[in-house]
């Protein structure tokens, strides 16, 4: 057994930290992620979310379907500044308050 | 003699049951972000053992854990520069004082204007900030670019920078104080929302707040409720003149370190700093109808519009990607300035709510206050310039409140 596993890859969040998390009393995901930062990398826990959600489980005695994923956030894939300021505004009234008259 | 209760698990605290009912709490606090954390936090040094602060979901879940962490002190009110001067001392000693470290990156912030009439503005700001010892300095649109070399300059009449302003890391900083108070006595309960407060019901004349796990008596009452805190005084009466907006906010794809300070241009209301995990963090003033509640939620309108002005603002971020973009919500005053202090029409009953987004960095230094004046120490002055009763007298600060306020 390795020394250090990790779970999520973008922000090197191992096991002992989720374990730590579980000590502290946190069960669920959206806490041990505001708690740890998994999840908030490139991947937006694409890789790291099922890892997670599997460790706490066996380390809170939980069931799968008993946990919630966390909130999900657009984009749904990492998308170029570039990309999205050339694209046709969708909404008129998203403008600057300096570009409004 | 109290008997003393055992400190609390953090992560327990959605679990962990209210004192008896017949226990009289000397504070409760209503709202668990970073002003009620570091109320309590700052109760507890005062030697207040008997604070409870209840939190209607988990911590970290509200504004403050929404925020992009920015604590300056270049304002346009000489109490808001003195009172950030402060907290920016705070906020270095944080990492020895709670033993936590809060990504904390003194990199300045630079400050853009387009039009003239915005650079007389940041002018004027200027002089009274120098007067208060910070060191903002005046900059021709060249001397925004020498420290920012990605910058296109061309839009800008000037600028300003000090380069004693900060970034932190929202969520370590709520974590170390939520800890902190803990250990100096307070109870801290999540998932537990007030349902409904009685004043005068309890024993004594006290506060009765209902809530999910049951009734808790407290002789003072503190709504640091944020956003919601217009709902929270509905529950004894009171209608208060602030008012819930939504802000959106994004997060790219970590760099190497390039960008130093954060960097806003005034006009726009655009702001972006480089936090210290890599990030590049934003966000943009655009319209939002006016809504009774808080509203969360992103749009593609905001993502359009915050990419356009950050490509035009750093022509090379084009290639960078966004991997993230939520909503916090800004608790808004009329005039610019908080709500804090107590109410006359309801004895016992404080309000520190209506910082219009900048509750985060104002917190450290505001709770510090709050707490000298709740264990009777006299008021200092922000009670007198933020109390409550100026803006229902129709008056609002001398001159207006704070026009700084970005976002």
């Amino acid at each position: 057994m390795a020394k250090k596993t990790i779970l999520c890859r973008c922000e090197d969040v191992t096991t002992t930290d989720v374990d730590r998390a579980v000590a502290t009393g946190f069960a669920d995901l959206e806490e041990v992620k505001r708690y740890t930062g998994f999840g908030t990398g490139p991947c937006q826990g694409k890789e790291c979310l099922r890892a997670v959600a599997l460790h706490l489980c066996t380390a809170t005695g939980r069931r799968p379907e008993e946990l919630l994923p966390f909130t999900s956030r657009p984009p749904l894939a990492p998308t170029q500044l570039g990309v999205l300021a050339g694209t046709p505004v969708t909404d008129g009234s998203a403008r600057p308050r300096d570009e409004r008259r | 003699m109290r008997r003393r209760r055992p400190t609390l698990e953090l992560g327990a605290a959605h679990t962990t049951p209210l004192r008896p009912e017949t226990d009289v709490a000397d504070v409760a606090i209503v709202g668990g972000g970073i002003m009620g954390l570091a109320l309590a936090y700052e109760l507890g040094r005062r030697g207040v053992r008997d604070t409870v602060v209840l939190e209607a979901h988990h911590l970290a879940w509200g504004a403050s854990g929404r925020n992009g962490g920015g604590v300056r002190q270049q304002w346009s009110t000489e109490l808001n520069i003195r009172l950030m001067q402060e907290a920016l001392e705070i906020c270095r000693g944080f990492a020895s004082e709670l033993g936590v470290n809060i990504w904390m990156r003194q990199g300045g912030y630079l400050f853009l204007a387009r039009r003239p009439e915005t650079l007389r503005r940041l002018e004027s700001a200027i002089a009274l900030q120098n007067a208060c010892d910070v060191p903002t300095r005046l900059l021709e649109p060249a001397e925004a670019q020498a420290i920012v070399p990605e910058l296109d300059i061309g839009p800008f009449a000037g600028g300003c920078y000090n380069p004693t302003d900060a970034i932190v890391f929202p969520w370590p900083f709520l974590w170390g104080y939520a800890r902190a108070a803990l250990r100096g006595g307070a109870e801290i309960h999540t998932m537990t929302p007030v349902e409904r407060i009685d004043p005068g019901a309890g024993i004594g004349g006290t506060f009765v707040l209902h809530t999910r796990k049951g009734r808790l008596q407290a002789r003072r009452v503190v709504n640091a409720a944020g956003a919601w805190s217009p709902e929270v005084a509905r529950l004894v009466g009171l209608e208060l003149p602030t008012w819930p907006e939504r802000h959106e906010i994004l997060s790219t794809e970590p760099l190497k370190p390039f960008l130093r300070p954060l960097v806003s241009v005034l006009d726009s209301g655009l702001y972006v700093s480089q936090s210290l995990r890599g990030e590049l963090v934003g966000g943009i003033g655009l319209p939002e109808p006016r809504q009774p509640h808080v509203h969360l939620g992103s749009s593609l309108g905001f993502l359009q519009a915050m990419a356009r002005a950050l490509v035009e603002l750093m022509p090379r971020l084009a290639r960078i990607k966004v991997i993230r973009q939520w909503a916090g919500p800004y608790d808004h005053s009329p005039d610019g300035d908080p709500l804090v202090g107590q109410v006359p029409e309801v004895p016992g009953f404080y309000l520190s709510c209506g910082f219009v987004g900048h509750g985060f960095m104002m917190a450290p230094v505001v709770a510090r206050h709050y707490a000298r004046l709740l264990t009777g120490d006299p008021p200092h002055p922000l009670f007198a310039a933020w109390s409550p009763a100026r803006l229902a007298r129709g008056s609002g600060a001398p001159g207006g409140g704070e026009h700084m306020n970005i976002g």
